[in-house]
Formats: C-alpha cells, sequence, structure tokens
C-alpha cells in the first residue's frame, strides 16, 4: 500500500470486447480534429501555387517545413530548442518544488495559511511580465533573470493546486486513517498523497503550460538563442516562415511535455473515476 | 470489559451532546444504542473510538484509558469509506501491520471470502454496489480481529433487502470470534434481530434513557410474536423518550419494519 505497491495493485477488470471499439472512436475524433488544420494548410498551399497570392507575409506550409528542415540540418533549431528547454526545466524544477512546500505547508497548516496566503495572492494578482525589469536589476540580463521568471510563472498553479487540494481532502477518509491509527507521516503518505495526487497533476500541468508561456516572454525581452530568439529574428529580419517554424517547434515541444507528464502519472491515476474517459466516449 | 463512566461531551461550539452516560459491555455482549436525532449516540460512538475526546468521565477497555483510537476497537461508519486509490485486497488490508505479506494475503483473502466478495479482490471500489462496499467496510474492520467493533448505523443507506442480508451476515462474522458490537441504528428492528441488549437515549442533553435486555434465542424469527411484542416494547420507550404521548396498538403496527427521524 505503500505508492509503488498503489502502482502495482492488480489492474482492475477491464471491459476487454469494448477496447477495440474505444480505439477507433479515439482515432475518428483524431482524424475529424485534424481536417480543418489540414484543409486549411492545403488551401493556402493551392493558393500560393496558382499565384493568387505571394505568400510572403503568410509562408504556406510548404516553404514551413523547408525552413524548419533548413533549421534542423544546420543544427541551429537544435541548440535553440535545447536553450529553451533548459530554461523551462530549470525554471519549471524550482517553481514545482517551492509551489509544493509552500502549498504543502499552506495547506497543512491554517496558521501559516492565514499568514501566507494573502501575500501570494497579492503577489499573485501582479502581471508576471512585470516582474522583468526588477528580475534584470537582481539577476542580471543573463539565464538567471529567465528562469526566475519562469519559475514564477510556475509556481502561483502549483501553489494553489496543492493548497487547494490539501484542504478539500475527504475529512471522512483522513478519519479511517486516524482510527487506524496511523502516525502523522504515515496518514502524509497512505491518505493525503494519494488524495491529493490527481489535483496534484492538473496543477503540475498548468504550472507547465504558463512555464512555455513565459519562457516566450523572456526571451522576446532579450536572449542570444533560444526558439523565443528565433522569434524575435525572424521579425527583425523579415522572415515570417521562421516565426512559424518556431511556433511549430514551441507547439510541439510544449505539447509533447504536456503528454510526458499525463503518461507518467497515468499508472498512478488508474484508480479515478474515469469522467474524462466517459466524457471522450459520449 | 468495557466500562464508561459518567461519560460526558461539550462540543466547542456549546452544544452538550452527551450527559453522565455509564454502562458496563461484557466482552462478546452486542449493544444497540437506539434514539431520536441528535440525541448523542454518534458522539457517543465516536468517543468510544477515541475519534473525539470526552469532556468528562473515563472510557476504559480492560483497564486502558481511551483517549486516542486504540488498537483492539475497531469502527465502521455509516459509508464504507474505501479509499479509492486501493484495490479492494489493499483496503481489507489497510489496517494490518507489522505482518509477513504471506499472513496478510491469508487473512485478506480469508476475510473477502468471508463476505462473500472473495472475486472482487483485485477491483477498485468504483465497481463495488453499496452493499458490496459496506461488506469490504466490515471486513477491513474485522481483519485486525478487534475485540470491540464499533457500528454507526452501518445499514441505514442500504435497501431493506440488502440491510437484512447484512444484519445476518453481521451475527455470522460475529459469531466467529465474538467480539463486543455496539451498534447504533434508527431500526428497531435491526435493534432487535441483533442486540443483547438495547439503550435507548433521550435528546437534549443526550443520555440514557432506558435500557432494555432482549432475552430471545438466536437465530432470531423476525415474524415470531415475542419479537414484536419486543419491538412494541421499544417503539414505547422511545416515544416516551422524545416526550411524545404514546401510541395505542394498531398505530404502532403501521409504524413498520423501519423507523426513521
Ligand atoms: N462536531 C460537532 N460540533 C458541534 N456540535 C456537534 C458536533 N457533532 C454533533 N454535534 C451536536 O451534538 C448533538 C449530538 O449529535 P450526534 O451526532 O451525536 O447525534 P446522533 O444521535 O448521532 O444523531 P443522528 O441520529 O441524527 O445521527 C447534536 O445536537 C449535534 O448538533
Ligand atoms: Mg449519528
Amino acid at each position: 500500500m505503500t505508492a509503488v505497491e498503489m502502482t502495482l495493485a492488480q489492474a482492475p477488470s477491464i471491459d476487454l470486447p469494448a477496447q477495440p471499439r474505444k480505439r477507433a472512436r479515439h482515432l475518428r475524433s483524431l482524424l475529424l480534429g485534424l481536417v480543418l488544420p489540414v484543409g486549411l494548410g492545403a488551401a493556402w498551399e493551392l493558393a500560393v501555387h496558382l499565384g493568387w497570392s505571394d505568400g510572403r507575409l503568410v509562408p504556406p506550409p510548404s516553404v514551413i517545413f523547408a525552413t524548419l528542415w533548413e533549421l534542423a540540418r544546420t543544427g541551429e533549431l537544435w541548440t535553440h530548442t535545447q536553450a529553451t528547454v533548459l530554461r523551462v526545466a530549470a525554471g519549471f524544477a524550482v517553481g514545482v518544488v517551492s509551489g509544493t512546500l509552500v502549498g504543502a505547508i499552506a495547506g497543512y497548516s491554517s496558521l501559516s495559511r492565514r499568514v501566507l496566503d494573502p501575500t501570494l495572492q497579492a503577489l499573485r494578482a501582479i502581471p508576471s511580465i512585470a516582474w522583468v525589469p526588477l528580475f534584470i536589476l537582481w539577476f542580471g540580463i543573463f539565464e538567471a533573470s529567465k528562469v526566475a521568471l519562469i519559475a514564477v510563472g510556475v509556481f502561483f498553479p502549483v501553489y494553489l493546486g496543492v493548497m487547494g487540494a490539501i484542504l478539500s481532502v475527504d475529512r471522512k477518509i483522513v478519519e479511517v486513517g486516524r482510527a487506524f491509527r496511523l502516525s502523522g507521516p504515515a496518514l502524509v503518505r497512505r491518505i493525503l498523497l494519494p488524495a491529493v495526487l490527481p489535483s496534484y497533476i492538473v496543477s503540475l500541468r498548468s504550472g507547465l503550460g504558463l512555464g512555455w508561456m513565459f519562457v516566450v516572454a523572456a526571451e522576446l525581452l532579450g536572449a542570444s538563442e533560444g526558439l523565443g530568439y528565433l522569434l524575435m529574428d525572424g521579425q527583425q529580419l523579415g522572415k515570417p516562415a521562421q516565426i512559424v517554424a518556431a511556433i511549430v517547434a514551441f507547439a510541439v515541444i510544449g505539447k509533447t511535455t504536456d503528454w510526458l507528464i499525463e503518461i507518467a502519472a497515468a499508472p498512478l491515476l488508474r484508480w479515478q473515476d474515469a469522467y474524462g474517459q466517459q466524457a471522450g466516449e459520449a | 470489559m468495557l466500562r464508561l463512566d459518567q461519560v460526558g461531551k461539550t462540543y466547542p461550539n456549546g452544544v452538550n451532546a452527551l450527559e453522565r452516560f455509564s454502562a458496563s459491555i461484557k466482552p462478546g455482549e452486542i449493544v444497540a444504542v437506539i434514539g431520536g436525532s441528535g440525541c448523542g449516540k454518534s458522539t457517543l460512538l465516536r468517543a468510544i473510538a477515541g475519534l473525539d475526546r470526552a469532556s468528562r468521565g473515563t472510557i476504559t477497555l480492560d483497564g486502558d484509558v481511551i483517549t486516542a483510537p486504540h488498537p483492539k476497537i475497531g469502527i465502521i461508519f455509516q459509508e464504507p469509506r474505501l479509499l479509492p486509490w486501493l484495490s479492494v485486497a489493499d483496503n481489507v488490508a489497510f489496517g494490518l501491520d507489522g505482518l509477513s505479506k504471506q499472513e496478510r494475503t491469508a487473512r485478506v483473502t480469508q476475510a473477502l471470502s468471508r463476505v462473500g466478495l472473495a472475486d472482487k479482490a483485485g477491483v477498485w471500489p468504483r465497481e463495488l454496489s453499496g452493499g458490496q462496499a459496506q461488506r469490504v467496510a466490515i471486513a477491513r474492520a474485522l481483519v485486525p480481529r478487534p475485540e470491540v467493533l464499533l457500528l454507526d448505523e452501518p445499514f441505514s443507506a442500504l435497501d431493506a433487502f440488502t440491510r437484512r442480508d447484512l444484519q445476518d451476515h453481521l451475527l455470522d462474522l460475529w459469531a466467529d470470534s465474538r467480539p463486543t458490537l455496539i451498534l447504533v441504528t434508527h431500526d428497531v428492528d435491526e435493534a432487535v434481530v441483533l442486540a443483547d441488549r438495547i439503550v435507548v437515549m433521550r435528546p437534549r442533553p443526550g443520555r440514557l434513557f432506558e435500557e432494555i435486555p432482549v432475552f430471545l434465542s438466536r437465530p432470531r424469527d423476525r415474524a415470531s410474536a415475542l419479537f414484536e411484542d419486543l419491538k412494541r416494547r421499544v417503539l414505547t420507550s422511545l416515544d416516551q423518550s422524545l416526550d411524545r404521548a404514546v401510541p395505542d396498538r394498531q398505530d404502532q403496527a403501521l409504524t413498520g419494519e423501519a423507523m426513521w427521524w
């Protein structure tokens, strides 16, 4: 019944015949979602091809992919992606650790919540970009200020998620732990942690989303490498294809990292009443 | 021996929920606690469970003063309260500590088959019906082999048939190791079927009103005249405890199987 045992718990019986049908439906809805973007892209490609537009400001898909390919071939794409991913990873790590700690403290003890929460809520109300000048003064114009900005963006959703999750843990279930005489740490490990896990994962995902948003802001404001720099560079040199290529790279990496969290969490959340699954089937 | 000596409870908001409640309960005895809503039944049970401390008086089990949950005392709540992230088997094993994995598995398997759910060991709690979930909760409470088992309206959320089923089942399980049972209920039928002694409580403040011994042999026939007599006695006592006029016999017969407040 530790976290490990939890994941090893025998898989609940699954309705086997329903599986292939579910997959087919899933595939169909995926294809349905692709109709609009692929259709628009193809139409635009055709329009440029037929000379209806020169496609200079809005490059057609073929040009975008060519640009991406070129960037990848020269290794530039890799350097810039690496710089951006490292910044997000560092900021995300700092934001998650601090958000989790402070959120857990505020959720666990009502005294520290009353001390901490008003200040943090006030800070949260500040548009985070407003921190940039101050962070540059404090941390310099290089990596540290960018990482700090990303960390601030990640901190708040994680803090709120953890605190809210702890506050909303079912008192009745905690009482079961008490009735079986769990010690404080055992109560945390065997009851509180699994109970807050679902909303924690959600807050990690929204924190990561904000992390990606803030890395763009940080890099637009001055960087010599990174996908945000590619955006800036594309604007200054009048290369819209490079801008769109960078946007595509952002989208792909952002989606991939979100998906990684989802995949990593899935085995821990198998027990949940799968509302999302049912909604997806409907 | 479980002893309650002048137990009283005043909640922080000033509600005097329980006043001077004394009782001695022998090992293996089945006591049903019955009474109107808000007369302190849950308060009493939670104090014995060590979940809330009594404000006055003492509760002792074999000489141990109860101030916190005690290893020999188990509790079953009105809702199953299974942990949704543990399989049924892991839920049953939840209260088993310091046992080898083998021993643990053996006990869980036995407990689950004892409540007729051997085939549900690997299932998630959300896949159980209400009655099945409550049976898992019973297995979970019994598997550490408590000497005293407290039950707070354990079957009140179930339909009449399932409730009857589980009442018989509880007696069956009780016969295995004969723990002391203290059962809070709103159901007069349930009290008379299960209990050796029925404690009627009265409200504001909650205190003992009357104790009615049940000298019926087991298994008890719910349709027998003696059973009906006892039920009527309990109902009369309940009405008196609430300062209600005692209805005549005809009305009592219409009160039916379960009395709800
Ligand atoms: N946590 C609490 N804080 C303050 N007052 C409480 C608390 N729990 C119960 N009370 C009050 O104490 C009194 C007895 O409550 P208790 O829950 O013991 O009644 P009960 O006999 O179990 O009622 P029911 O049959 O409706 O479950 C009630 O007046 C109730 O309002
Ligand atoms: Mg109650």
